[in-house]
């Protein structure tokens, strides 16, 4: 008689990368991980050892091993959500049974878990766990969660049908099988124990030689990798439908995405707070004792002091001078004020005038747009600038900008060479240098993608070069 | 001397200032830190002179250059130095527009450290002058780089001096030439651009910057 399970050896199909014995270990129901290489398969010329991998290790038995385990595992569910259900009823005059229905509601969590895992008997792909960290540490917290997801309750709900609908079906499936071989190959034994000298195969006809019994017993034996076939169908379509319940539904990954959306622009703001924070600190510390550092040197040489004072006090006021150039235009770097005060239009009409090629501006935006996106997109017009000044050759740019149905998009165009490419610049030498303007252009690409802004460049060899930024912009608001 | 009201909201530069206004011999009516105050002091005081902080409380954007544009409406032809810690040409052409355009200055802070420069500009401006700092003079000239080609090098250095506000004497003192020569240059740059200036210092600043201005 057959055993209900395969000896232990049936690898397990899990990491995709380990090699597969055989052949009927490979494919699956799924886009599977690419297959090992062949080369790694079992020495040839052991042919027993492929034969007993492929029967004992092979697909068609973990898919048997997989219903038949189905078998007590919904039992033993049904049981479970019986008691809970009726205990937890009958109790719930008693404020004891309330949480026993509570466990009833979540019983499907620890049940889909299992299942994910026994899953990969017969499917490869590992499924992910649907469920969210709870927020905080916790009991409650946890609780909340759980009750807000959308698959609890589908995992409730394929308990409920695991344990009233499939492990029968599964039974059956597997029974049927079992009994039919089992049937066919015991003919022997039932003959040698009625000790008539005959027997009744599966009940349908009479067996009243040993020849005869022995091959039905052939039978038997040849029909039971055959039967094993339908056995994987009804495990594969089982595995589809486990996989259609209990797999993160899209909306739980949309609702992940939308996290790690969210979380990159909380970054970005903060880092974008940052930056004010430390221009204003500049501006209202530095530079104001610089200022004053200044004033007051300045009014020390007005005494007109005796050799050599006289002209360490000169050196020291030139270069008070020097560092105030400097600092204006550190900040300047780190956040213009012209953007704050005046907005983009203003902002990029400051561009223009201190870029060294000459820039016209033909923008159309009015009003003020959001600060997230007048930051990018001023900090983009501004790159884009400095990448023509550096490398395009160009003696003209023009900047336009208009804002259509809330998209806000910008182009600056050279007259250049060309050739500007986004990951670097066609100026190898440059690159090497590591002041290549290509991780600038990354990072205003990165900046505008967090906004859902685009960055387009187009740079033939030869030129010209266009630089095509768009971005949603929400209503302009009513800041002055 | 000079009744001067002056508007700054660091502490540590306003004292300073008083303290640089008062060793030129000018008397400081009043220092204020907003620019609230600072309309309000203008007002009551009418001095010869307001200094005035660009940014300030309590949106520290560009409230100081609101009041003194302001105060020019109301006070028509009150002398206004306008201080920034940054250049800004739009800043510049605001003040400019304010009224005629005479009487007002519009310098970086950090002129200040040059003491004997800044008293100059601050007494011009008192008497009618227009002072615009060379940063913003830089911008302007930039933006025309297309009628201003026809100039020489030398040329440009004159006509950037005088935008400034300048006089021939001052600008022949930048340029270490003689008086004469800054004539001849600014008479060539007049032809160049086809304006038709007086020789008069404060007239010829304003036309320089409206041709700049475009």
């Amino acid at each position: 008689m057959l055993s209900p399970s395969p000896p232990s050896p049936s690898p397990e199909p899990g990491p995709p990368t380990s090699p597969k014995p055989g052949p009927t270990a490979s494919s699956g129901p799924r886009p599977a991980p690419p297959r090992a290489d062949p080369g790694v398969r079992a020495a040839p010329g052991s042919l027993p050892r492929t034969l007993s991998r492929r029967l004992l290790g092979g697909r068609p038995w973990r898919a048997a091993l997989y219903l038949l385990t189905s078998v007590p595992l919904g039992v033993a569910t049904l049981v479970a959500l019986l008691l809970l259900a009726v205990v937890g009823s009958a109790l719930t005059v008693l404020v004891i049974g309330v949480p026993l229905l509570l466990t009833l509601v979540l019983a499907g969590i620890p049940l889909a878990a299992l299942e994910r895992r026994r899953l990969r008997l017969i499917d490869p792909v590992p499924l992910l766990d649907p469920h969210r960290e709870p927020p905080e540490p916790g009991l409650t917290s946890w609780l909340r969660t759980r009750l807000q997801e959308r698959c609890t309750w589908r995992e409730l709900a394929y308990s409920l049908l695991f344990a009233f609908v499939l492990w029968p079906l599964e039974a059956l499936a597997v029974g049927s099988v079992l009994l039919v071989c089992g049937g066919l190959i015991g003919t022997p034994v039932m003959m040698a124990a009625g000790g008539d000298g005959e027997a009744r195969v599966l009940k349908l006809w009479l067996a009243d030689s040993w020849p005869e019994a022995f091959a039905v017993l052939l039978a038997g034996v040849v029909l039971l990798p055959l039967l094993t076939w339908p056995l994987g169908v009804v495990a594969r379509g089982r595995a589809v439908l486990t996989r259609a319940l209990l797999s993160p539904p899209d909306s739980a990954l949309d609702s992940r995405i939308a996290e790690l959306d969210r979380s990159r622009t909380r970054l970005v703001d903060a880092f974008e707070a940052e930056r004010r924070r430390i221009e204003r600190d500049l501006h209202d510390g530095a530079q104001q004792r610089l200022v004053a550092l200044s004033m007051t040197l300045g009014l020390a040489r007005l005494e007109r002091p005796a050799e050599p004072l006289g002209g360490l006090l000169d050196r020291a006021h030139e270069e008070a001078s020097v560092a105030l150039v400097e600092i204006r235009e550190l900040i300047h770097g780190i956040h213009p004020h012209i953007l704050t005060d005046r907005g983009l239009e203003a902002a990029v009409e400051d561009l223009a005038d201190r870029s060294p090629v000459p820039v016209e501006v033909l923008m159309a935006v009015p009003g003020r747009l959001p600060e997230a996106v007048e930051t990018a997109v001023y900090f983009a017009v501004s790159e884009a600038l400095t990448n023509v000044a550096k490398h395009s050759g160009a003696s003209r740019v023009t900047v336009t900008g208009v804002t259509v149905r809330k998209w806000l998009t910008v182009e600056v165009e050279d007259d250049g060479r060309g050739g500007a490419r986004l990951g670097g610049t066609a100026d190898a030498e440059e690159d090497e240098r590591g002041s290549g303007g290509g991780t600038g252009l990354q990072g205003v690409a990165d900046r505008l993608s967090v906004l859902g802004g685009t960055l387009l460049l187009s740079s033939p060899p030869g030129g010209p070069t266009v630089f095509r930024l768009e971005v949603p912009c929400p209503p302009a608001d009513s800041r002055t | 001397m000079l009744r001067v009201v002056l508007a700054e909201d660091s502490v540590l530069l306003r004292e300073g200032l008083v303290g640089l206004l008062e060793r030129f011999g000018h008397r400081v009516l009043a220092s204020v830190g907003t620019a609230d105050e600072l309309t309000a002091a203008a007002l009551e005081h009418r001095p010869d002179i307001v200094v005035t902080d660009v940014r300030m409380p309590p949106g520290f954007s560009d409230e100081g250059l609101r009041a003194a544009v302001g105060l020019r409406e109301k006070l028509p032809g009150l002398p206004v130095l306008v201080l920034s810690q940054y250049v800004q040409r739009t800043y510049a052409e605001d003040l400019l527009d304010a009224s005629d355009g005479t009487g007002v200055g519009y310098l970086l802070k950090e002129r200040i450290g040059h003491v004997e420069e800044f008293a100059d500009a601050l007494r011009r401006v008192s008497e009618g002058a227009t002072v615009v700092d060379p940063e913003v003079v830089r911008q302007l000239i930039r933006r025309r780089r297309d009628p201003l080609a026809r100039l020489t090098a030398r040329e440009v250095e004159v006509l950037a001096l005088m935008a400034e506000g300048r006089s021939n004497a001052s600008v022949a003192e930048a340029l270490h030439v003689g008086e004469g020569t800054v004539s001849k240059h600014f008479g060539s740059i007049l032809a160049k651009l086809d304006l038709d200036v007086s020789d008069a210092t404060n007239r010829r600043v304003l036309a320089v910057l409206a041709f700049l201005r475009g």
